[in-house]
């Protein structure tokens, strides 16, 4: 055929060009919103702003931190929950269904949900009054208990995130040929020698894209944030919103769009040294 | 009618299906086991369920339940407070807004990323390496941050707050997804079938049409879904780019302060039950949509 030629490219120019056009553009857009000035000159004022406003330290701290401890525990969970599910016969299609819900859930109803239990006429207070451990409704997720807000906001992030480790995970497990476990079975390797040695180590590809991006999607946290802290916990997401949404300083927005990025591709590059899959490993 | 790509996950799990230890031997130290397992199994499945069961219980109770002390898990079924979500100023062209940007967003992920997906199935080409790399990569990139700078730029081409606007950072999102989505599906029809159809005289088109497209069209429709579920539940972008016509979730944020409890629950209740429809709906795709992230 004549046309076959060009055919590809006539397929995938419509999504090349608004990928180019609402992708690309906007990206290089961010980074001079960020470095020029507003009189159009190249200059750092935008990220001293950020830099020196008060809540930037606190923003990037929780940021952080909250990531240092959400990914991981969502790591071992998503793993068990996989290895779970690849020793199901009966059933295994509803309980996978029903383990991966939350990823159907947005972060702002996730927020909701889990305030619905922690607020302070909450259900959580509520079962703690019935079982006599506190008197009255106490209040847990304002700026007074940061480290109770910090946990609260930590356990909706880890309900809610878990699902997509553990779809990439579970469709990682499908990829391992079968003849590796069986093999290590002749050989006389009980259960967890095999996991160490053979489950995991083939898993490895699927470990690192699933936590690439979870970590990075645990940076861009915002919405859960907003709804159990508000103003008392900031983050990176959510003092970006403020200075775009609030102040009306798409600069200083825009500054701290380009400190998130670079946080991300910092982190990415460390997966990527950390866990370095072997290419022949690649799938 | 089951996709090849559905068969294939279903092989897979006839394959982890077969190898399985509880079905040995039943000692007692199995039998030990085996509880341990179905307890842990049903923790986790409380774990996931119950939360957005308590979600429930709030949104049914009355706005007096809601706001009072101590809450009971049995108060009975209200409609109080869906009904003062529902009469709230704001909420219905909220969710009028929210319907459309989904819409707008599922049209443009479908239209752009399905004939990409099929050039990524069907041919080899030049630049296909690069161009696949940027689809994989650009899932990873915080894609809502995107909204800040296109806030300026459709201020300049008026199209500021407007819902195609926030459709268009929204299709950025979902886009990629469909486009290896797509792929697969076409990938999982074997291209013997279009060529039976081009010896028939079918040409390239007609072909596609009446022998591939049928067979891919649960799938293309699952991918469409899921571009849905992506712009419902989006809230940066949409509470960036939206002012006056705000979507739903735009709602809930920005009002976060001046609303009552009752509204945020409600609400909640009402951002959750789609998605999960939708979700259910196309629950067997799910694998396919995150395996391939893998590669």
């Amino acid at each position: 055929m004549n046309n076959s030629k060009w055919l590809p490219y006539y397929l995938i120019a419509p999504s090349a060009l608004f990928m180019a056009l609402f992708f690309l553009y906007p990206f290089l857009q961010i980074f001079a919103e960020a470095f020029l000035n507003s009189n159009g000159e190249v200059s750092l004022g935008n990220f001293s702003q950020v830099i020196n406003d008060f809540n930037f330290m606190p923003a990037l701290k929780n940021t952080l931190l909250l990531t240092a401890v959400v990914v991981p525990v969502q790591l071992v969970m998503a793993i068990g929950m996989a290895l779970m599910v690849s020793k199901m016969n009966k059933g295994r299609d509803n309980i996978l269904y029903i383990w991966t819900i939350p990823l159907g859930i947005s972060d702002l109803a996730a927020g909701i949900i889990w305030l619905a239990i922690l607020e302070q006429f909450g259900f959580l207070n509520s079962f703690l009054h019935a079982v006599s451990l506190i008197d009255g409704p106490a209040a847990w997720l304002n700026y007074q208990h940061p480290i109770a807000l910090f946990f609260a906001v930590a356990v909706a992030e880890i309900w809610r995130g878990t699902a997509i480790l553990l779809v990439i995970l579970v469709s990682g497990l499908g990829l391992i040929p079968k003849e590796y476990e069986e093999a290590g079975k002749i050989f006389g390797a009980n259960y967890w020698q095999r996991l160490w040695k053979i489950t995991l180590p083939l898993l490895r590809p699927s470990i690192q894209s699933a936590l690439i991006l979870r970590t990075l999607l645990a940076l861009e946290v915002f919405a859960v944030v907003m709804m159990l802290g508000g103003t008392d916990m900031p983050v990176l997401m959510s003092e970006t919103f403020n200075w775009q949404f609030s102040y009306r300083d798409t600069g200083a927005a825009s500054a701290y769009a380009v400190l998130i990025m670079a946080v991300s591709v910092l982190i990415t590059g460390f997966y990527v040294k950390v866990l370095n899959v072997p290419k022949e490993a690649r799938g | 009618m089951k996709s090849p790509v559905a068969n294939s996950a279903s092989a897979q799990v006839q394959g982890l299906a077969r190898f399985n230890p509880f079905s040995r031997r039943l000692s007692p130290q199995n039998n030990a086991w085996r509880w341990l397992f179905w307890a842990g199994v049903s923790i986790l499945i409380l774990w996931v369920l119950a939360p957005i069961g308590l979600l429930i219980i709030n949104a049914i109770s009355t706005p007096a339940q809601v706001n009072g002390w101590p809450k009971s898990i049995a108060p009975g079924i209200h409609t109080d407070t869906l009904m003062f979500f529902w009469n709230y100023n704001g909420v219905i062209s909220a969710l009028i807004n929210s319907i459309l940007a989904a819409v707008f967003t599922m049209i443009i992920a479908i239209l752009l990323g399905a004939p990409a997906g099929y050039a990524l199935a069907r041919f080899v080409f030049r630049g296909m390496t690069t161009y696949k790399m940027i689809i994989v990569m650009s899932r990873a990139f915080p894609m809502p941050l995107l909204a800040l700078p296109l806030a300026v730029i459709f201020i300049q081409v008026g199209i500021d707050d407007s819902l195609i606007g926030l459709a268009f950072v929204h299709a950025t999102l979902a886009l990629p997804f469909s486009v290896l989505i797509t792929s697969s599906l076409f990938m999982g029809i074997p291209v013997e079938l279009e060529e039976a159809a081009w010896t028939m005289g079918c040409d390239r088109w007609q072909a596609f049409r009446k022998v591939v497209l049928p067979l891919a069209a649960p799938g293309i429709a699952a991918s469409a879904v899921f571009a849905f579920v992506i712009s419902w539940n989006e809230v940066f972008a949409s509470a960036i780019l939206t002012v006056q016509n705000r979507t739903l979730t735009a709602f809930l944020v920005q009002s976060l302060a001046e609303s009552p409890a009752e509204i945020k629950f409600a609400g909640g209740l009402v951002l959750v039950v789609p998605a999960l429809l939708f979700l259910f709906a196309i629950r067997k795709y799910l694998f396919s949509m995150w395996g391939i992230s893998n590669r």
